[in-house]
This record gives structure tokens, sequence and C-alpha cells, in this order.
């Protein structure tokens, strides 16, 4: 404490230890947060050394050979494609209109309290429990057997709860003005969604969706008993062929080709990384473009 | 919707024994009001005391809240708009609101004016000429014209407050409602849009009807011709605005006025 300085605002030990505290505390969480984000940037770094130099145009254009020894994954990388688009044409358009209804029409009552509730914990059920119903429902009873469409909806079916959640927090982040503004004038509740509450969610609505493809791209168990194959160097020529799948050829490559070389396991990591990664920068670079341009 | 010449025009809102729930709490008690055509009434009352919940309940807006639950008639113009055949877009378009907050929708500035009339004439070919003289008519009208006739292409929600209220009750015009509801419409905007938009409700008196929420005396003194007063869900007094004011009948009123509450 200086003499000439006002003593009002000097400072005391209190302060002191408040500032001491303080910086334990900020230092403390920065380093939790190091802890998070180091496994992140190990996996990737090791996937880029690894895997990097397998990774070629050839690898990507053309079929394993040799047992899957060598070769490339195209028919796994179109394969992933197909699972992922006839799964999101099942799920977005029946998730979407789902949660416009508990958004937009469903009465505030026990039962779509209830349903809400239904919706969150379905989004918890285990991949394999899908995967389960999906052998049950789809391959056998509708006979689709195990194809593409078996996996699919498989995977729509997981897929739903998330796409239904994500879709009905956007709808509510429409500001309740704005309904009341339409309504004022004489919209129906149908107009209203169409000319103004779906316009402002819409990219909420697509960032969840392409959120929801990065995840479904990299799952395993539901495709694995529905559609997928263990090896199969066709590309797929309709829904009800079977076809390889990233994620698949991965867990096989890795545990049942036991002389596969090494690095190739990283390459097809790195491969199906980098798409996820891909996905979801697309949404992040679609939701900033649309922030831009709305303003409220 | 033309009324019969010879009978005596019917109120533009009437209430009877009006009760209004949220959940379990009471916000409206037994209220009768008698709103006229073509004349300004302004509601007052310190705050909760149920205006907002009595203009909102005049459009049935309040319903879209699950848990509210009324007794009593509202007539607008004589007619029950709880009757079982009414047609709530119908009521809607007769019974226009201008809320607290403006909330100009996400649209430029022309949509937003041309909106409501959008959907009404659904079906029908309007000419390109006949939307523009729409929207410049109703932009006139709330004197918003000249300041945004060059920019009719820009969000609306980019206008300045004010301006954004103006347009508020320019895109109620083209649906040509029979009584406007304003709920506080000046509280958001600085004195100067405050002037503004009550000379713009002056401007529009004897061609609607208009029942207006205010917090502010001086505002309801100079710009209604009639005042109610409500207190804690209740009317109390319902009188011409002079008589209110310089003459109150209830102590209640007096106290209110002299700023002895809210
Ligand atoms: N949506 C609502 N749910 C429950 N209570 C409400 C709701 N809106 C208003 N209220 C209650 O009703 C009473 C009247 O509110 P309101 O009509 O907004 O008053 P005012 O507009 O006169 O300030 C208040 O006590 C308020 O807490
Ligand atoms: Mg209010």
């Amino acid at each position: 404490m200086t003499g000439t300085a006002a003593p009002l605002f000097a400072g005391t030990s209190l302060n002191a230890r408040d500032r001491k505290v303080e910086w334990l505390v900020r230092a403390l969480l920065g380093l939790m947060t190091a802890l998070l984000i180091l496994p992140v940037v190990i996996i990737m770094a090791l996937l880029v050394v690894e895997g990097g130099p397998v990774i070629s145009w050839e690898f990507l254009t053309s079929p394993p050979v040799d047992g899957m020894t060598a070769g490339g994954i195209l028919p796994a990388l179109v394969g992933t494609v197909w699972l992922v688009v006839v799964a999101l044409i099942a799920s977005v358009p029946v998730g979407v209109a789902a949660a416009v209804y508990l958004s937009e029409y469903a009465p505030d009552n026990w039962l779509t309290r209830a349903i809400n509730l239904a919706i969150i914990n379905l989004a918890g059920v285990p991949s394999i429990v899908h995967a389960l119903f999906g052998v049950g429902a789809f391959v056998l009873f509708f006979r689709f057997g195990t194809s593409i469409l078996a996996a699919s909806l498989t995977l729509a079916v997981m897929t739903l709860p998330v796409v239904i959640v994500s879709t009905r927090e956007s709808l509510q982040a429409v500001p309740r003005a704005f309904r009341e503004a339409c309504w004022n004038m004489g919209a129906t509740r149908w107009q209203t969604i169409r000319r103004i509450v779906l316009p402002n969610a819409l990219s909420g609505i697509l960032t969840g969706i392409i959120l929801e493809v990065s995840r479904t791209s990299g799952e395993t168990a539901p495709i694995m008993f529905t559609g997928a194959a263990f090896f199969l160097p066709f590309l797929p020529q309709g829904v009800l062929d079977q076809t390889m799948a990233m994620s698949l050829h991965l867990f096989v490559i890795t545990t049942q080709v036991p002389d596969a070389p090494e690095a190739l396991p990283f390459g097809v990591a790195l491969v199906l990384i980098s798409m996820v990664l891909a996905m979801n920068a697309l949404s992040i670079a679609f939701r900033m473009y649309v922030r831009g341009r709305k303003k409220w | 919707m033309a009324e019969p010449a010879a009978a005596p025009a019917p109120a533009a809102i009437a209430t009877r024994g009006l009760n209004l729930w949220y959940g379990d709490f009471q916000a409206l008690f037994d209220v009768n009001l008698h709103v006229k055509q073509g004349i300004i009434t302004s509601l007052i009352g310190p705050s909760g005391c149920g205006k907002s919940t009595l203009l909102r309940s005049c459009n049935r807006i309040n319903e879209r809240l699950g848990y509210v639950r009324t007794t009593g008639s509202i007539e607008i113009l004589g007619q029950d708009i709880y009757a079982p055949e009414v047609e709530l877009v119908q009521v809607r378009k007769q019974v226009g609101m201008v809320f607290q907050r403006p909330n100009p929708l996400p649209l430029s500035i022309r949509d937003n004016v041309s909106f409501g009339h959008r959907l009404h004439a659904r079906g029908r070919r309007v000419s390109r000429s006949r939307k523009e003289e729409l929207v410049e008519d109703a932009l006139r009208k709330v004197l918003l014209w000249d300041s945004v006739k060059d920019r009719l292409d820009t969000l609306a929600t980019e206008l300045s407050l004010e301006a954004q209220q103006k347009l508020c009750i320019a895109r109620l015009l083209p649906v040509k409602p029979a009584v406007l509801l304003m709920d506080e419409p000046c509280s958001a905007l600085d004195p100067k849009g405050t002037e503004a938009v009550e000379e713009l409700i002056w401007e529009l008196r004897g061609e609607f009807t208009i029942l207006i929420v205010t917090h502010n005396m001086a505002q309801a003194r100079r710009a209604s011709e009639e005042t109610v007063f409500m207190l804690i869900g209740k009317v109390i007094e319902h009188g011409l605005t002079e008589d209110i004011f310089l003459n109150p009948q209830h102590r209640q009123t007096a106290d209110y006025i002299e700023g002895r509450y809210g």
C-alpha cells in the first residue's frame, strides 16, 4: 500500500487471496479443456501420419483385391453414400413432419409431453438394439432381405429421434412474436409455418440433418446384420442389393484379415473421418451463410 | 358484412361477464365492457391488471396457450366470437393487433405490408400495379411512405423501432380490420417515436375503432375519446376521457391517475 495512493482503492490481503484462487481456477479449467482436446489431436495426427501414404486416387477409385489386403475402397465408399442417402430420404420427411406437428400443432398436454420424453429416450437406445430391430422388422418381416433398403431403414429409425429433436428445437427458436404477427393477419397455422416458421428454422434443421449424416456414416452395428457385406467388390445397382460400407470395412480389415498391411486400416479410417469432417464443415459453413443473411 | 343502416350501430367490442383463468390463476373478473365504434378508447391500469389479457381475448389469440379458460361472452360488431360456427381466421381479419414490441416479419418492407393481403387474396389474380398501390396506400397512411419508398425491398427488421411499429400498423390496413387493438404500442419507442406514432394513431381515428392500452396518462388524455380504468382484473370505471381524468367516480381511479400506484 503506497502512502500517496487513494487508500479507498488500495488492495487488501483478501483481494490478493481472491486473485490467487481466480488464477488457480482458470488454470485448472484450461487444463481440463486441453485434456479434452488432446486425444482428438493425437488421433488425427496418428491417422494422417500412418494412413496418409496409403491414400491415392487409385485407392479411392478401385475395389479391394487379394483378400482385401491390397487395392482400394471404392465399393465401400460408394456403399456408404448409398446407405446414408437412402436413410436420409426415409428419415428426413418423417422426422421433420413429426417435429412440425409436435412443435406447432400438438396441444401442450400430458400425451405430448409423454411423446417428447419417449423420443428423447429413443435417441439413447444403443445402436445394436436398433440393429436387431432392423433384422426383425425390415430383413425378415418386410422381406427386404439383407439389402441397402433394410440397412438404410434401420439407420433411419435410429436417427429419427435426433432429427425430430433438433428440428423441434430449431422451430421453437423462431420467436413467438412472428407467429402471433401472422395469426393476427388471419394466417392459418399452416400458412404461418410455411411462410415464416420453416424458412426461419431452415438453417437449424439442415444443420441438424447434416450432423446426422456424419453420425450415420460411421455407424457399424445397425448395418452389419441388415445390409452391409463383408466383401463384395461390385458397386450396388439398386436398393435391394447388398453393399460394402466404410465402417464395416474398417472393422473387417482390422479384425478379420490378419495379413492386411498395417497402414491400410489407418488409410480407411482417415477417409471415413475426412468424409465426416467435410460434412460437418459444410454444415457449419451453411449455418454461417444463413445466419449472415437473417437478422433478428 | 354491411350492417343494416336502420339498426343502431352495435358496439365494436362488447363483453358480458367475461372471466378468464390462466390455469388456476384468474386474470379477468366479470368484465362488462362496451367499446364504441369509430372512436379511440384507451385502457389504463397498473401492470398486471389484465389489460393485455383482455385485448388478447378479443381476437382469441390467448387460446393458443392450452391452459387458458374463459367464461362469458365477447361480441365484436354484434357477433359472438366464441360461437361454434365462428371461423377464427375471419375474427383475426376483423380484429387487428399491434404489440408492445414491434414485431415485423423477417421479410422485406414490401412483403410485410402485402403479407396479409396475399393470404386473403389467394386464388384471385391481383395485378402487380394493384399490389404496389396497396403497399403505397398502407405506407402513406402510416406516414412511412416517404422515408421507405426507395428501399421497399430491404429487410423490415432493419428499420428503426419507430418505423417498425408504424409498419406493424401498416400491414394490418390491407386486411381492412374493423377494430385495431394496440397493446402499449409506444412503450418501446423514444419520445420522438412515441409522438410520431401517437400522431399516426390520431390520424386513423374515425376510420378504425381503436382500443389502445397505455401506461402513459398524458397519452391517454391527449389521444383518446373514452378511457377505461382496470384494476386487478376488473373494470373499475369507463367514461369520457375528460370525465375520467377530471372527475373520476372512484377513489381507486383518482389514486391511479394521480400516480399513487402503478
Ligand atoms: N401467459 C400467461 N400465463 C399465466 N399468467 C399470465 C399469462 N399472461 C399474463 N398472466 C398473468 O395475468 C395477469 C394479467 O397480465 P396482463 O394481462 O399481461 O397484465 P397487463 O397487460 O395489464 O400488465 C398478470 O398477473 C400476469 O402474471
Ligand atoms: Mg401488458
